[in-house]
Parts: structure tokens; C-alpha cells; sequence
């Protein structure tokens, strides 16, 4: 089951202690990934909704959106050619979640933008992009960039997630600003001694923070935060379980260049502006989507049984009457059950809808559900 | 006295008699992690050996049980359908997945024994 060592895969600045933690390393998007700790998968996402847990997410992209006249609109509109979500509105220190579309609104990646805090560093966007993706998004961005704005891979920071509803207990105790942000808020502050940029966000649907800092301090920064008992090294395993049941999309399953962000349900991350408006890649189909509905919606799904249906599986109405496919699934730890997402046609993917998942050649009956599975349970703040 | 048997799928035999117990072996439930379900054959299938008849699900995957011999299902256990946990508590005990009537005990002599599996194991790591 362990795959072979592989020469091109790349390593996090984390990744001696991840070994040394006793993790078993498995390649994820070129990395050499922690799957897990010894606690092992299910106790490590129990721990994470229940404690605080510590994710090494630095093999993620980080870059900075640059705009040479240290305008924010002038950089804004650079990304707004780019990804739906309304950017120019955003407020210093505030982050949206977007997507970066191709011609036919398909989609390229999902990521995370942030607006500049700090007055002085005006005209900047803060942008965390998925690992697999990261190399092709800059050529793609960097490619549609107009004069006078430039992308800057920030190769040389480390990125460490920190979830649950002890995080901001926790972080606080080495960052007493942390807990003023509120959710999908963020500042530049120190954490320790160490000079990180903190936003309260992540990928679980619990309460926490993401924090960038030097590569050169991320073993410290995390020795710090894991001396805390509350704070747990968190495998990616447990990662997927907890956005799965969160609602949340993984690329290359959940969402791809096929699918457009209002089949894949994700039609809150475009403003209201920007539906209305267009101007950015797909904006047609989008548009008409959204007026007439799209033919596929991505949706909930919970087997009514014990056996978790995997990715793949195909979704029927009725015998032989296929109407969708699963693209994550799974065992919900929180859930304590088997949960999936996938889509259906869209004429079928009422709540509540009855359904069968043909799981090893027999129909599981399944029944379509609101997503998350597990509440949201973020830090808003007005 | 019980014949105790391995099979390179990771599945435990044990033979009292014509009766053969098969379970998964503790090094395949240490691979699989967290086990959340378990699927087990109905009594009175007809099995061949090297045939899928079992399915046991971690929270990272599911894997097929192989029957290691062939013969007739003639006892499941219904516990492990109520606490798959059970497989990763006591794989090579309590969490035995089905019991069947041997066709060919001769095929016994196509498995290893523990010494075997072991160094099996050691050598596939």
C-alpha cells in the first residue's frame, strides 16, 4: 500500500516533522503529503471538531496580485477578467472565495483572495490557489494580465491551517489580534515572534485561521502552536472527511472545467454585480444559467444504509434510469454515517428526493439532502 | 486441532474440521485504518476460492474480502454489520467475517502459515 519513492515529488518545509511525528507520507498534488498521524483518520477529524487541529497546507499556491500604481481597483479589475466574484468592493483585510473560469465557464481552480490590510501595501492581492493547480493558474493569470499588473509566486512561505473551536483559543494565546478578525478577515501580525499574515478562514466549516509565514519558521511556528494539548497534527485523510461533510468542493472531483460555478452550486460567490454585470470568462453560459436554470446542480446525498458510496458511483431515479454521478464519498466521522456529493439533473435534485446509488452492482437507496452535513460553524463577525 | 492458514489477500483461515473461519488479518486492518463498514456474504452461497464475497470499508477506501478456499457460507458474522469497529479492535478474533464448509481441503496447501505470512508481509513492505 505505500507508494514508491518518487525523486520529482516535492516536500513541504514541514515535511522532517511530519516523519518524525510518525505520519505516513503519500504523494498529493506532486507532494509528499501526511495522509495521517498515528491517532489515526477518524479520531484525527473528531479531534478537529471538537479541539483544534493543525494542517500543514503549504504545498497550496500563494501569490500576490500586483498593481504598479498601488491602486486596489486597478488590481481588482485585473482579477475580475478572471474569476466571478466581486473584488473590487472588497474591503482591506477582507477575503472572498472565487474561481478562476476558462471561455466556456468552466472551472480552472478554486482560490482564495484577500485584499491587502495595510495601507502601504495598497494595489496587492493576496491569492491561495490548490497545489495541483498552482503551476498552470500562473501561467493562465499571468498570461491575461493587463500592463502595469504582475503576479508574484510567493514560493518561499509556508502555510498552516489551524481548525476547530479551540483555534482561536489557541492562536490567541500567541497572537492576542487573531480573535478580532472575524470570519474570511484577515491582518498581518505576529504570531510569537514570527511575522505571519492571519486570515480567519479554512476548509473544515469550523472556526479557524490559515496562517502564512517565512518557510524558514514554519517548524517553529507549528512546534509552538502543537505545544498547546489542545492542538493536534491533522492528516490530509481527515481533511477531505471534514470538508465533505462541510459541503465544501474539492477540485478535480467536486468541481472541474466542466463544470460551471452555478451547476457546482456555488452561485453565493458571485456578488450580485458581477451576475448582473458579466465581464468575466464564460459570463454567457453563466448568465443563461442562472435565468433558466443549469441542466446538472451538484448536491447533497445520504445513503439511507451503512455502506459509504465512493466517487463515481452512478445515481438512478428509479432502475436504469441514470440521473447523476457521486463526486465525493464517503464515512462522515461527525455525520457517523456515510455521506456523498455529487449532480443530478437538475429537474431531480429536490431535497428529500428518493434515489438509488448502484454501489458493487446493487441500488442502495439514498435520499438528497441540503448540504453541509456537518453546520458551518464560522466566526462572523459584522 | 485448528489448522491455522493466510492467504497473500491478507485473509486468515482457520479449519476445525470441514469448518473453515476466515477473517482479515491484523496487518490488513492496521493498512486499512478506521473501518466504518463491513459487508458480509449470505449463508448458503457457493463459493470459489479466489472469488470477492466480503467488502470491508475504512474511511480512506473500500477493499473486497477474497474467499481463500472454496465451499458453501454457512455462518456470517451479523456483529460486524453493528460495530465494524470490531475489525480493527480484534481482527484475528472476534471480528471473524464469515465460516464455511470447506469443498477441497486440498487447497489449504496453497496458503502459508503464520511464518510465511509474516515474512510475507515483511518482504511486501
Amino acid at each position: 500500500m505505500s507508494a514508491p519513492a518518487d525523486a520529482h515529488l516535492k516536500r513541504t518545509p514541514l515535511y522532517n516533522l511530519h516523519v518524525a511525528l510518525g505520519a505516513k507520507m503519500v504523494p498529493f498534488a506532486g507532494y509528499e503529503m501526511p495522509v495521517q498521524y498515528p491517532l489515526g483518520v477518524l479520531k484525527e477529524h473528531l479531534w478537529t471538531r471538537e479541539q483544534a487541529g493543525l494542517f500543514d497546507v503549504s504545498h497550496m499556491g500563494q501569490a500576490h496580485l500586483i498593481a504598479d500604481d498601488g491602486k486596489h481597483e486597478t488590481v481588482a479589475r485585473a482579477l475580475e477578467a478572471l474569476a466571478p466574484a466581486d473584488i473590487v468592493s472588497l474591503k482591506p483585510g477582507q477575503q472572498r472565495y472565487t474561481q478562476l473560469l476558462n471561455d466556456d465557464g468552466g472551472i480552472i481552480d478554486d482560490l482564495m483572495v484577500t485584499r491587502s490590510a495595510l495601507a502601504s501595501d495598497e494595489g496587492r492581492l493576496f491569492l491561495v490557489v490548490n497545489a495541483a493547480c498552482k503551476d498552470t493558474d500562473y501561467l493562465h493569470i499571468a498570461a491575461r494580465l493587463p500592463a502595469g499588473v504582475i503576479l508574484s509566486a510567493q514560493d518561499d512561505r509556508g502555510l498552516l491551517a489551524i481548525q476547530g473551536p479551540g483555534a482561536a483559543a489557541a492562536l490567541s494565546k500567541h497572537a492576542p489580534k487573531a480573535g478580532a478578525l472575524g470570519f474570511m478577515q484577515a491582518a498581518s501580525m505576529p504570531v510569537g515572534p514570527y511575522d505571519c499574515h492571519v486570515s480567519r478562514s479554512g476548509y473544515t466549516g469550523e472556526d479557524g485561521y490559515e496562517i502564512s509565514m517565512a518557510a524558514d519558521d514554519a517548524v517553529e511556528l507549528a512546534r509552538l502552536l502543537t505545544s498547546d494539548p489542545a492542538v493536534q497534527f491533522i492528516g490530509l485523510g481527515a481533511r477531505d472527511s471534514l470538508r465533505l461533510e462541510a459541503g465544501l468542493c474539492l477540485y478535480g472531483h467536486d468541481i472541474d472545467e466542466t463544470t460551471s460555478p452555478v451547476e457546482a452550486a456555488l452561485v453565493w460567490s458571485m456578488q450580485k454585480r458581477r451576475r448582473i454585470e458579466g465581464g468575466f470568462p464564460g459570463s454567457a453560459r453563466i448568465q443563461k444559467e442562472l435565468a433558466d436554470g443549469p441542466s446538472r446542480l451538484r448536491v447533497g446525498i445520504k445513503p439511507d444504509g451503512r455502506a459509504p458510496a465512493r466517487e463515481g458511483t452512478e445515481i438512478q431515479l428509479a432502475a436504469g434510469d441514470r440521473i447523476g454521478i457521486i463526486t465525493s464519498g464517503g464515512f462522515g466521522p461527525t455525520v457517523n454515517g456515510p455521506i456523498a456529493m455529487g449532480y443530478v439533473a437538475a429537474a431531480h435534485a429536490k431535497p428529500g428526493t428518493q434515489v438509488q446509488l448502484i454501489v458493487r452492482g446493487k441500488p442502495l437507496p439514498a435520499t438528497l439532502v441540503n448540504l453541509p452535513f456537518a453546520p458551518h460553524r464560522y466566526a462572523r463577525k459584522a | 486441532m485448528a489448522i491455522e492458514k493466510f492467504s497473500k489477500d491478507h485473509e486468515w483461515v482457520r479449519v476445525e474440521g470441514d469448518i473453515a473461519t476466515i477473517g482479515i488479518t491484523n496487518h490488513a486492518q492496521e493498512q486499512l485504518g478506521d473501518v466504518v463498514f463491513v459487508e458480509v456474504p449470505e449463508v448458503g452461497r457457493k463459493v470459489s476460492a479466489g472469488e470477492a464475497v466480503a467488502v470491508v470499508e475504512s474511511v480512506k477506501a473500500a477493499s473486497d474480502v477474497y474467499a481463500p478456499v472454496s465451499g458453501e457460507v454457512t455462518e456470517a458474522n451479523a456483529d460486524l454489520a453493528a460495530n465494524s469497529a470490531l475489525v480493527n479492535e480484534d481482527a484475528e478474533g472476534k471480528a471473524w467475517f464469515f465460516k464455511m464448509r470447506l469443498a477441497n481441503t486440498a487447497e489449504l496447501d496453497a496458503l502459508m502459515d503464520r511464518a510465511g505470512y509474516d515474512a510475507f508481509v515483511k518482504e511486501s513492505a
